[in-house]
């Protein structure tokens, strides 16, 4: 039945007003009594033994209460279970340019950053490692000792049969493709506050409460854990609002595990929040990453094989690193019928800030190279872009070559969809010069389908209780990013229950309060969230329904819930009765609360009249909520998600990412124009339609469609993380270049609804899985529009240039020559003018901020 | 520093505080009136999430002296609501989704009520030129300027929001 009374429709988020108003709290709004606030130092050094650490001139400063270093907490601890290389604070080495040393608690933050500088850290600088592939030839001076050749890990993977399958092709393309290092820059810097209860017996140190802007509180809950070397059960974590996280805030970073050491240490409340800058180096973002891609396809478009070797510049510590290096193999299957695939995958250690999870988590690199190449491989046999995407389409329900198993599957309805909005039959390659069309496709999964942290248990728990006035009250532990995953619980709750959305409360993200749930990433929160709060909501309404059919005199399979009533199938909705009780019908928050305002009186009085109305038709949604609960007593219910064991995947090694229980499908076409003489160029206007199964709130949909897309269109021109030598060249938000109002294009979403067999109504995930063919829609575009392929992002005006003027064989243009004759090439073209001269961060020559600056080097102009 | 007495007007409100003179108007907001509305999103006026009216005028707090805004009138997102309910650009961008996470949304809020101050009927391109000064990461913006157009229709009608 598509006839839904409050999924669907398109709804303001339930805290939009906590937001609009500024009344909502994020976790640096927030303070407690006797709260003090820690400084974290951080390594000037990319690579440096610790040789000793003396805080004693800091400790005596006016104003310091505490200085924690690494002894302090020892236990080491990583997001995966295989990757616990990670310290509190470093205990002999840092291992990038902003690692963590020491961290100051003080009265206040002007204190403790003036102790930061009387710390005196003495180091022994080692040799460092910053590009990925030279990285991989270390012998000696290793990033960490257990790993040989700084490889984090590879993965050798074949699927059918590769050999033959480029036998059989007609037509083979071959290049490599690189993607620079992007990040998050969520609008609000992280912020961790954690506070010590006394133990009541002892008067230790007892509980800890730690308030943190992050999208797993339970993962956070068990490091802290590991590293606090406490019970679980002693640790609470509450996350309030967070601004934005897209993956930054998945993991535990640093500052979180700080602050509760810091709290520990300082026996007094410790709130960190880390400045821009230090944003930028927690990182945790999308890693450089060097792909090798060879495809090959028939003379009739289909493709035959596919090989990648993908190398992703990992930074120091292992982060989620095992798991993006697999998904960048994983999801080159359930897009395209690829019958053989070969990948080969490195995840490569190198002294720069630890790269993590990004939104499309591994995929997106890949996704750029395979779709420019794809487009390539069109263009060789001359076949429309679109169609040979046509071509080769998978016959859902199937699994694929590397175990994937796909059912709904709207791929097909999005390619025509904005083939047909953007005109592109009519209008591709009829364009004026320098302006062109590009198409490309991307999936993205609804939820890994294998949690991290193996365990049988579900993946998502929800509790619903039921008030005797009829409010509801959802527990998840599902975290709100802003995504609308609060919304969405609400929204689905209030469906099943037939019950006004003004009604439910959430509360979310609190270890105490909420049951497990591994929390917002891999966009699993519609799929497994929302069954679960579905399943929840069905257990509840059961009681309900027994208790209403008892008094209407009916099975309760003939009943329906919906608009605040319980009522016989088939029976003529109370129109007229719902009228007569309508007057009382209003309450502060605008929603039909029927039984009315005025307290139990009125509710008992009415409720009287009706009793002695006889058998009815129909029961107002509280009064059947108050006979369940005059039956059960408390009226509650559970519910819990856990993928399906068909849906996790095949058995070779690694194979446990990738697989999901459903899988978003999108595809872009991209109107850029490309200005040959400088080479900047302007994205106009981005089609994107996406699959997601179905549009529980569309305008949630909507806002994640474009976000993913602008987020994209940033990673392809204007966003890279600038490195030299190991130190970030452009820490700030505007030197990293997220696009502005003014840069940003209009994008047309088009939602694409294939009704998934699981998901919560059929819904799928919708945050994500645009993102990736932005890039090589732009890409492709740009290719339509200038005639170059360009193979590294983001396309920069320099890298447009260069490559324009490669093809009519003009003249290169060096725009940086004479700069800095010592910076690697590849950095050069960034203009130099803030490099620096040999290893460390010492400032180039011509830096203004050098002290004394001899006049060594000399700038073009 | 040795703490001076100031008064500030916020909100139409008088408030007398010991502050630093160096104290930066941002950190008194939050700090020190509890003010927390006005977001910390940068420290170098690059995001503008900390944007708050100055007689009027859109400055960000996290670079302006506190002390230099004595006899002005400074009015932050807490001062928005009109009579205890939504204003009409807020609850706009609630309906069309302008916000997402949210903590851009104050500065945003401030720039458009000074953007609509001084042109109640502004083109997409100046609606964009003014937005240039806030950054977002959620919502690639184009949500916000249907929910500026509704606004604008909504303070047309004549009629504040209805709740």
């Amino acid at each position: 039945m598509s006839d839904f009374s409050i999924i669907g429709k398109p709804t303001a988020m339930i805290d939009a007003a906590e937001k609009t108003t500024g009344g909502g709290k994020y976790t640096d709004d927030l303070s407690v009594p006797g709260m003090l606030i820690g400084k974290i130092l951080h390594s000037p050094y990319p690579h440096a033994r610790i040789k000793s650490i003396d805080a004693s001139r800091a400790e005596k400063l006016d104003g310091v209460v505490a200085v924690v270093i690494g002894s302090d907490a020892p236990n080491p601890y990583g997001i995966l279970p295989v990757g616990h290389d990670e310290h509190a604070l470093a205990l002999d080495k840092v291992r990038y340019v902003g690692d963590n040393v020491a961290c100051v608690v003080a009265l206040s933050e002007a204190v403790a950053e003036k102790a930061l500088e009387l710390i005196n850290v003495e180091y022994e600088v080692l040799p460092a490692y910053f590009d990925p592939e030279e990285s991989m030839k270390a012998q000696t001076d290793l990033i960490h000792d257990n790993k040989p050749g700084n490889l984090e890990k590879d993965y050798h993977h074949a699927f059918g049969n590769p050999d033959e399958g480029f036998a059989e092709a007609d037509h083979v393309a071959e290049a490599r493709f690189i993607a620079n290092e992007v990040t998050h820059a969520a609008m609000e810097p992280h912020s961790t506050l954690a506070s010590f209860e006394l133990n009541p017996h002892t008067g230790k140190l007892g509980r800890l409460t730690v308030w943190s802007s992050t999208q797993v509180p339970y993962y956070l809950q068990h490091k802290l854990s590991l590293v606090l070397d406490m019970p679980m059960a002693q640790i609470r974590v509450i996350k309030p609002l967070v601004g934005g996280g897209f993956g930054g805030k998945s993991e535990v970073i640093p500052l979180e595990i700080i602050a509760a050491v810091a709290a520990r240490k300082a026996q007094a409340p410790v709130k960190i929040t880390y400045t821009r800058e230090e944003v930028f180096w927690a990182h945790r973002g999308r890693p450089r990453t060097i792909i090798d891609l060879k495809t090959g396809i028939k003379n009739d478009g289909s493709i035959t094989c596919v090989k990648a070797r993908v190398v992703q510049d990992g930074g120091g510590y292992c982060s989620y690193g095992v798991v993006t290096i697999l998904y960048s193999g994983a999801l080159l299957g359930a897009l395209y019928d690829i019958p053989n695939i070969q990948y080969d995958g490195y995840r490569v250690l190198t002294n720069k800030p630890a790269c993590g999870a990004m939104r499309g988590h591994g995929t997106v690199n890949v996704r750029f190279a395979f779709e420019s190449q794809l487009d390539e491989l069109a263009a060789t046999i001359g076949m429309d872009p679109a169609e040979i995407r046509q071509r080769n389409l998978l016959k859902p329900p199937c699994i694929t070559v590397n175990g994937l198993r796909v059912q709904s599957y709207g791929l097909p309805e999005c390619i025509e969809k904005t083939v047909e909005r953007s005109g592109w039959k009519q209008r591709k390659g009829k364009l004026p010069k320098g302006r062109g069309l590009g198409i490309a496709c991307s999936h993205y999964v609804s939820g890994a389908a294998n949690s991290i942290i193996r365990s049988d248990m579900p993946h998502s728990t929800v509790n619903i209780k039921i008030d005797r006035d009829g409010g509801v009250v959802v527990y998840t532990g599902a975290s709100e990013i802003g995504q609308g995953s609060d919304t969405m619980t609400a929204q689905v709750a209030a469906e099943v229950l037939g019950c006004s959305l003004a009604r439910v409360r959430v509360i979310a993200a609190d270890t105490d309060l909420t049951p497990i749930d591994i929390g917002s990433y891999s966009s699993r929160v519609t799929f497994m969230a929302g069954n679960a709060t579905l399943r929840a909501a069905e257990d509840v309404k059961k009681r309900i329904a027994a208790a209403a059919a008892k008094k209407m005199n009916c099975a309760t399979e003939d009943l329906a819930f919906r608009d605040d009533l319980v009522f016989k199938k088939g029976s003529a909705l109370p129109v007229v009765k719902k009228d007569q009780i309508e007057e009382a019908e209003v309450t502060q928050a605008g929603a039909s609360v029927s039984g009315r305002v005025e307290g139990q009186i009125l509710r008992g009085s009415l409720q009287q009249k009706r009793k002695e109305e006889g058998p009815k038709e129909w029961m107002t949604f509280e009064e059947a909520v108050v006979a369940a609960i005059d039956f059960h007593g408390a009226l509650t219910g559970t519910g819990s998600y856990a993928p399906p064991q068909e849906a996790r995947g095949g058995k070779h090694k690694g194979a446990g990412v990738g697989p999901s229980p459903a899988y978003s499908y999108s595809a872009q076409v991209a109107e850029v124009s490309v200005d040959e003489d400088t080479g900047e160029v302007t994205v106009h206007k981005v089609w994107a339609a996406h699959d997601c199964g179905r549009a529980l709130n569309p305008v949630s949909v909507e806002g994640q469609i474009i976000g993913s897309v602008w987020m994209g269109m940033g990673q392809a021109l204007t966003e890279e993380m600038v490195w030299k030598d190991g130190m970030l060249m452009n820490p700030g938000m505007l030197e990293y270049r997220s696009p502005s109002a003014v840069e940003s294009p209009e994008v047309e979403p088009i939602i694409v609804e294939s009704i998934d067999p699981e998901g919560p109504f059929g819904a799928k995930e919708c945050s994500e899985g645009s993102l990736a063919a932005t890039i090589p829609a732009i890409s492709n575009a740009i290719y339509d529009a200038v005639g170059v392929r360009l193979h590294e992002c983001p396309f920069t005006p320099e890298r447009v240039l260069a490559a324009v003027r490669a093809k009519r064989k003009d003249k290169a243009l060096n725009l940086t020559e004479g700069v800095d004759p010592t910076a690697p090439a590849r950095f050069r073209e960034h203009g130099g003018a803030l490099c620096f001269n040999g290893k460390g961060p010492q400032r180039h020559a011509l830096d203004p901020a050098r002290r004394e600056a001899p006049a060594t080097a000399r700038g073009t102009d | 520093m040795k703490k001076e007495l100031v008064e500030l007007k916020i909100n139409g409100r008088t408030h007398e505080l010991a502050i630093e003179p160096s104290a930066l108007l941002l950190d008194v907001l939050r700090q020190d009136l509890g003010l927390t509305g006005s977001k910390r999103g940068c420290d170098e006026s690059s995001c503008g999430a900390c944007t708050v009216l100055v007689d009027g005028v859109a400055m960000m707090s996290c670079t302006l002296l506190a002390a230099t805004c004595q006899e002005q009138e400074i009015t932050t997102v807490e001062g928005v609501t009109e009579h205890g309910s939504l204003a009409a650009i807020q609850k706009a961008y609630g309906d069309w989704g302008g916000a997402q996470c949210g903590f851009c949304t104050p500065g945003f809020m401030m720039t458009v009520k000074s953007l609509l101050a001084e042109n109640p009927d502004p083109s997409e391109a100046e609606v964009r030129s003014a937005l240039s000064s806030n950054l977002c990461r959620c919502t690639g913006y184009s949500q916000m300027y249907e929910a500026i157009r509704a606004a604008i229709a909504a303070e047309r009608q004549g009629a504040p929001s209805p709740q």
